[in-house]
């Protein structure tokens, strides 16, 4: 191979048509100089464009999408706020203050008030600190619960798409099983049998729900790849069969899969919330979770102050759809049907 | 010894409580070094089922598939999959179809034509890709350090086949399968494509075999011909001779099936009657008989055996064409 000689054709076969990549030299002796610069000018400019990935094609169509970018924003400011609420919270958020605490009772817990925006949480703590923190518990467990899941998804997927056949036939009764069940009654069982509840016990829950999920979606487009052209020429090149899985098959089937996985982080929270609210959460008091503020105190003190309620749930609510709105629009930027 | 040598290659698909079907049926040809042969025929007479069953590409499950693929005197079919792995890519290459969906359109052209080095030559990742850039240039592709790092939706159909024949060639293996390999491809990208694989076999000595149901393709590249219907080989013949005098009626029909510029005006274009469905199985008889003009009774007692012709050839039949037929 090291002698260029023996090489196929390597007297470049002169073929017309194709090779109009730029001009030839003698055209451009019959131009003016200008035009000439300007022809130039254009060949460079096309050249730059190419190498352009998949996923810039991607982000350039999410940039169009205004959905998109409301989606983005939302997640954007949500991940900002988790990540600087030391800074940003007024107070630390497990503190009790005095000027809070004077005047609490269970039938008067206090609004807001210089320093305190949004006034007191049953304890006598900072509601809008807390608020804030709760960002860093929710983006905790949706990144954990989400990864968790597309990873042991992924996993039980492509061992499925892979091998086919009976190992195929079983995995997938397995998640035939777990997806029969409502998926918030699946959690609160896996939950419910673990001994004493921690946030993480609330994170595997969240995740093995959404194991099947992803397993589902993987195997498909993975049995879909399978009989796919271009592995039929990758087989026909003799490549092995662990790197046809690994670099032909897989990395082809785990588009749909990422979108899932921002998806699922929606539901994720949502779903890690609603253990919390349901009191099966981690019991920590200390902890600040928008799950636990909606299901304990706001619950508790609805009548004396709703707005212990509202806050949290409407910060729920508007990550989730911050989440979806984001994962909608990636499914359609994905999607090779949309590809222009 | 040939090349290539199969003998009575038979493959059965099978699925449980359906009627087997016999998609080839003891077809045998061989290849000579250097060589190249056509398959021809219309869609489903088992031209790509051949060639998938030399490569012991077809799937593992519902087929069956016996005779003996003689490759270099080693029967391809007995050949443990690790060893037959080896093999391709290496000493057989193929070349598909459909150019961009035989690519991973995730992966860039480059490392595709790499991999093949890799995988083969025991290169590693930087002297591939550069004798990678060779291979695209060598198969015609313009500006081939730009085309290494895109991906196969960037490029043309026409530079997306030649990527495959450079991926196809990269180990310049003794025996090329192209499956249609023209048929996505426009005309004017066809003729560059046929004149591109015609010269790199010349070059490098590769022996082609060529699956078309285009007989133009067949006028211009291939020196042997099989034509096959209803996955039995029905007559063989040196180019020359098939195209000057198609004994076989099915051949006859193909080529006066073929327009011409200077047939008289207003002429009907000439046409097979009926269709692929209405072919009776070749154990009762000879499977093109209902679709047949020269059909005599023989024709339906059972299957008419493949004879030696005066000129060097095979015929499969009992009331060959006489007349002569110009050459379109």
């Amino acid at each position: 191979m090291s002698d260029p000689i023996t090489r196929p054709g390597v007297t470049a076969p002169r073929s017309g048509g194709e090779r109009g990549d730029g001009v030839s030299e003698r055209n451009i002796g019959l131009l003016g100089e200008r035009k000439k610069a300007r022809l130039e000018e254009l060949a460079r400019s096309t050249a730059d464009k190419g190498g352009v990935s998949l996923v810039r094609d991607a982000v350039r169509r999410l940039r169009r999408n205004p959905v998109a970018i409301v989606g983005a924003i939302i997640v954007g400011l949500f991940i900002l706020v988790a990540i600087f609420a030391p800074l940003i919270a007024p107070h630390d958020p497990v503190q009790r203050f005095p000027e809070l605490t004077k005047d609490l009772t269970v039938d008067n817990i206090p609004g807001s008030q210089s320093g305190f925006p949004l006034g007191s949480d049953p304890l006598g703590r900072d509601f809008a600190s807390r608020l804030i923190h709760g960002s860093r518990q929710t983006l905790f467990v949706g990144v954990l619960a989400t990864v968790i899941g597309l990873g042991l998804g992924v996993l039980i997927g492509a061992i499925a798409g892979a091998f086919g056949g009976w190992v195929d036939q079983a995995l997938m009764r397995v998640t035939d099983v777990m997806l029969a069940l409502p998926s918030l009654l699946l959690a609160i069982t896996l939950v419910a049998m673990a001994s004493r509840s921690t946030q993480w016990t609330v994170i595997f829950a969240v995740a093995i729900v959404n194991v099947p999920i992803f397993a589902r979606l993987l195997r498909g487009s993975m049995l879909a790849q399978r009989e796919s052209d271009h592995v039929l020429a990758a087989r026909a090149l003799g490549v092995k069969e662990r790197n046809i899985v690994l670099r032909h098959m897989l990395p082809n089937s785990m588009t749909a899969v990422i979108v899932q996985a921002t998806l699922t982080f929606a539901v994720a929270i949502l779903d890690a919330a609603a253990l919390s609210f349901l009191g099966l959460g981690d019991p920590d008091i200390n902890r600040a979770e928008w799950g636990l503020m909606l299901g304990v105190d706001g619950q508790r003190y609805f009548e004396v102050r709703p707005e212990l309620a509202y806050y949290p749930a409407l910060a729920i609510i508007v990550v989730a759809l911050g989440f979806t709105l984001l994962g909608e629009a990636m499914r359609e930027a994905i999607d090779p049907k949309n590809r222009r | 010894m040939s090349l290539l040598d199969v003998r009575d290659l038979n493959v059965v698909f099978q699925r449980r409580g359906e009627r087997p079907f016999t998609a080839v049926d003891k077809v045998s040809f061989t290849v000579e070094p250097g060589q190249t042969v056509g398959l021809v025929g219309e869609s489903g007479c088992g031209k790509s089922v051949t060639s998938l069953a030399i490569m012991g590409l077809l799937p593992k499950r519902g087929n069956k598939v016996s005779g003996e693929v003689l490759f270099e005197g080693a029967d391809l079919l007995k050949l443990r999959p690790d060893d037959m792995r080896d093999r391709r890519g290496r000493e057989i290459g193929m070349i598909f179809q459909d150019p961009l969906s035989s690519l991973n359109p995730v992966i860039p052209i480059g490392v595709q034509v790499a991999e093949v080095l890799e995988r083969h030559q025991g290169r590693d990742r930087k002297q591939a890709l550069k004798e990678a850039r060779e291979l695209l240039d060598a198969v015609g592709i313009p500006d081939p350090e730009r085309r290494l790092t895109e991906y196969p939706h960037q490029i043309s159909g026409g530079m997306r086949q030649r990527a495959l024949i450079a991926i196809a060639l990269a180990c310049k293996p003794r025996l090329l399968i192209a499956d249609e390999p023209t048929t996505a491809l426009d005309v004017t990208i066809q003729a560059q494509i046929l004149t591109l694989l015609k010269q790199l076999v010349d070059e490098t000595g590769t022996a082609l075999i060529m699956i078309t149901h285009d007989l133009g393709v067949v006028a211009g590249l291939c020196d042997t011909v099989n034509v096959l219907y209803g996955g039995k080989v029905v007559e063989r013949a040196e180019r020359h001779d098939l195209f000057a005098r198609a004994r076989h009626p099915y051949t006859h029909g193909l080529l006066s099936s073929v327009p011409r510029l200077d047939s008289p005006r207003g002429e009907r274009l000439h046409a097979i009657r009926g269709s692929v469905s209405d072919n009776i199985p070749w154990t009762e008889g000879c499977a093109f008989a209902p679709r047949c003009d020269n059909v005599v009774d023989a024709c339906l007692e059972g299957p008419p055996p493949l004879e030696p012709t005066a000129t060097g050839g095979d015929l499969r039949c009992n009331n060959p064409v006489q007349e002569e037929v110009a050459v379109p």
